[in-house]
């Protein structure tokens, strides 16, 4: 083609691609929601309109089966505020996860330090460690029950051979909440874990060996690389930690029912049974609303301690 | 201290036989620690597989013993004969295998466009997604079930499959996995005249087998493990999975142990398999989103 055709067709071929820009602009646009419309139909379906029912029914007298009865406002949450069973049962939330936190994170940052030091079969001791996690909560609580059993239990049998006092586990109102705590430890440890030493393992060796050179022993390795370097996990896993926690149910449910006598009774359990045996399903969704803030409060602070910390780093 | 040492060549030699056996002390002792802590760890799996072979009228002896006279399977075949179980089973390979090919379908297509195409409001859509993880699934049981209730969908497999297979996490699994294929591949290919589907299918999929064995193998254990949702959803004993059908297996056996146990077992086993074959997959996956995120 000569210089001057293509002067002469400049502007025409401009206006042109112009053309061919815009509908091109709305062909990629249209394939673009294409693409994402299915999982948008499904989670708005079933992640972001049961919150908008749920908000809706917490202001309604709403039972199961007979449907909205009739507005209530705010007479849910008002009732709620002043119900013991609410707070009892948010405490028993709270304290399961003031129990359970620290645990799961101190036992699964003990075992990844023990596991990365040892350099025979590293796989099998992670396998063995994470293995509980992939098991269901039904086949877990089957277990756990056959061993706090009094008498023929494992832990009562042993503890009696070795000539201790047999431990209620799963009846004294004061040992339930750790029965619970310890089968979760077991159960779960191994999904953080299996982060911490994944998270020891990026750690650059020339750090330690700099500090071994410097006569760093073992511990003050730990102390002042180890530790520090783990920052950002051992935040994420907190995070993680705290939002599963708040909303333990399946364990608790079928290990003791909440009891004995209420004491171990979640949160989620209580709506539960508010929506399904009490057919409240009004009631239970203004529970489930304040749980929610609650939670989102939470891990919303959580965060923004989080980008505070990076900040400073 | 260290050039101390490399001054006095001579004494070094017998210097340096101190910490490297105190080395070898330390990892042994290490070593001694871990595998008390791993057995202490098989201990429930060990004592239920070990109550299940026992026969019934063993398993509540005093004090507690190990051993048995004989070790049986007939707790495993009254189990199976007597029980739903393998009702259950079918329930729960059957949802497990549809939530997870649908969550793998979906969400890499989702994850696609907003990797690859440029289309006006992405932005926006992906961090309204994205905010769903802060959305605490178990807290939406009540108004779930009253939206599959005036569905009609309450008891079917669909009450269990449709709410488990928008994942926003799988999502972003992945995107972050997407974002890190270099762009010519696919240029060059639009450039040749391919759509955008036939991109995504014949050069996205393929080379996107470690996230695709990532969300699939966690799809599936989540899946095969939740609760919560099958418990309020399924009511017909014939449509339990696994997890909920063995919650009823305790009142139903009343106190036969052996066959508890044998069907904790048998509800354990599939998941361990799965685990055992995809261990590096797994614990990866697991790793690789946390120290990225």
């Amino acid at each position: 083609m000569s210089d001057l055709s293509i002067q002469e067709q400049a502007p025409r071929a401009a206006a042109q691609t112009r053309q061919q820009s815009r509908t091109s602009r709305w062909r990629t646009d249209l394939t673009g929601l294409g693409f994402v419309l299915p999982f948008l139909i499904l989670y708005a379906l079933f992640l972001i309109w049961p919150v908008i029912l749920g908000l809706r029914m917490s202001f309604f007298n709403w039972s199961l089966g007979k449907g909205e009865l009739e507005f209530l406002g705010l007479a849910n949450y008002q009732e709620l505020f002043s119900d013991p069973a609410f707070s009892s049962s948010l405490v028993n939330t709270l304290y399961f996860t003031v129990l359970s936190t620290p645990v799961l994170i101190i036992l699964a940052f003990l075992l990844a330090w023990l596991v990365n030091r040892a350099i025979p079969a590293q796989w099998l001791f992670r396998a063995i460690f994470f293995a509980p996690f992939v098991l269901s909560v039904s086949v877990v609580v089957l277990i756990w029950s056959w061993l706090y059993e009094p008498g023929f239990g494992l832990i009562n049998g042993t503890l009696t051979a070795i000539g201790l006092k047999e431990v209620n586990w799963l009846t004294d109102t004061h040992v339930a909440m750790l029965a619970v705590v310890l089968l979760t430890a077991w159960w779960t440890v191994g999904f953080n874990f299996v982060l911490y030493l994944a998270g020891m393992q990026q750690i650059p060796s020339e750090l330690y060996e700099a500090a071994s050179i410097d006569g760093a022993g073992t511990m003050a390795q730990t102390r002042w690389i180890t530790i520090p370097q783990l920052g950002r996990i051992s935040t994420l896993i907190l995070i993680l930690q705290v939002i599963a926690s708040l909303q333990v149910f399946g364990q608790i449910y079928l290990l003791t029912s909440g009891g004995p006598n209420f004491s171990t009774r979640p949160m989620i359990q209580y709506i539960y049974q508010s929506g399904f045996t009490s057919f409240r399903v009004g009631f239970a969704s203004a529970i489930s609303f304040v749980f929610f803030i609650l939670i989102l409060i939470i891990s919303i602070g959580q965060f923004l301690l989080v980008s505070r910390q990076r900040r400073d780093a | 201290m260290s050039t101390h040492s490399v001054g006095l060549q001579g004494r070094t030699q017998t210097r340096a036989a101190d910490p490297r056996l105190k080395r070898n002390i330390v990892k042994g002792v290490t070593l001694v620690v871990l595998i008390i802590l791993a057995l202490l760890w098989l201990m429930p799996i060990l004592w239920a597989l070990d109550t299940s072979l026992k026969p019934e009228s063993e398993t509540t002896l005093i004090p507690v013993t190990w051993f048995s006279s004989h070790f049986t399977f007939q707790s495993y075949v009254t189990t199976l004969a007597t029980s739903n179980m393998l009702r259950w089973y079918f329930n729960s390979i059957l949802t497990s295998a549809i939530i997870t090919a649908a969550t793998v379908l979906v969400s890499s297509l989702a994850a696609f466009s907003f990797s690859r195409i440029p289309f006006r409001g992405r932005n926006v859509l992906f961090w309204i997604i994205l905010a769903g993880i802060m959305i605490p699934g178990q807290i939406l049981i009540v108004p779930l079930f009253t939206e599959m209730q005036s569905l009609g969908l309450v008891d079917t497999y669909w009450s269990i499959i449709l709410p488990q297979i928008a994942s926003p996490v799988m999502m972003f699994v992945f995107k972050q996995f997407f974002d890190g294929i270099p762009r010519e591949l696919e240029e060059s290919a639009l450039m040749d005249g391919a759509s955008r589907l036939r991109v995504y299918w014949q050069i996205w999929m393929p080379l996107s087998g470690p996230a695709i064995a990532a969300v699939a193998i966690f799809t599936f254990v989540f899946s095969w493990n939740n609760f919560i949702l099958p418990f309020i959803m399924l009511t017909g004993n014939n449509m339990m999975t696994i997890p909920v059908g063995l919650a009823t297996v305790q009142t139903s056996f009343g106190i036969h142990y052996a066959q508890i146990m044998a069907s904790a077992v048998l509800g354990g086993v599939p998941v361990l398999i799965v685990f055992l074959f995809f261990q590096r997959q797994i614990v990866q996956g697991i790793a690789g989103t946390g120290l990225k995120g």
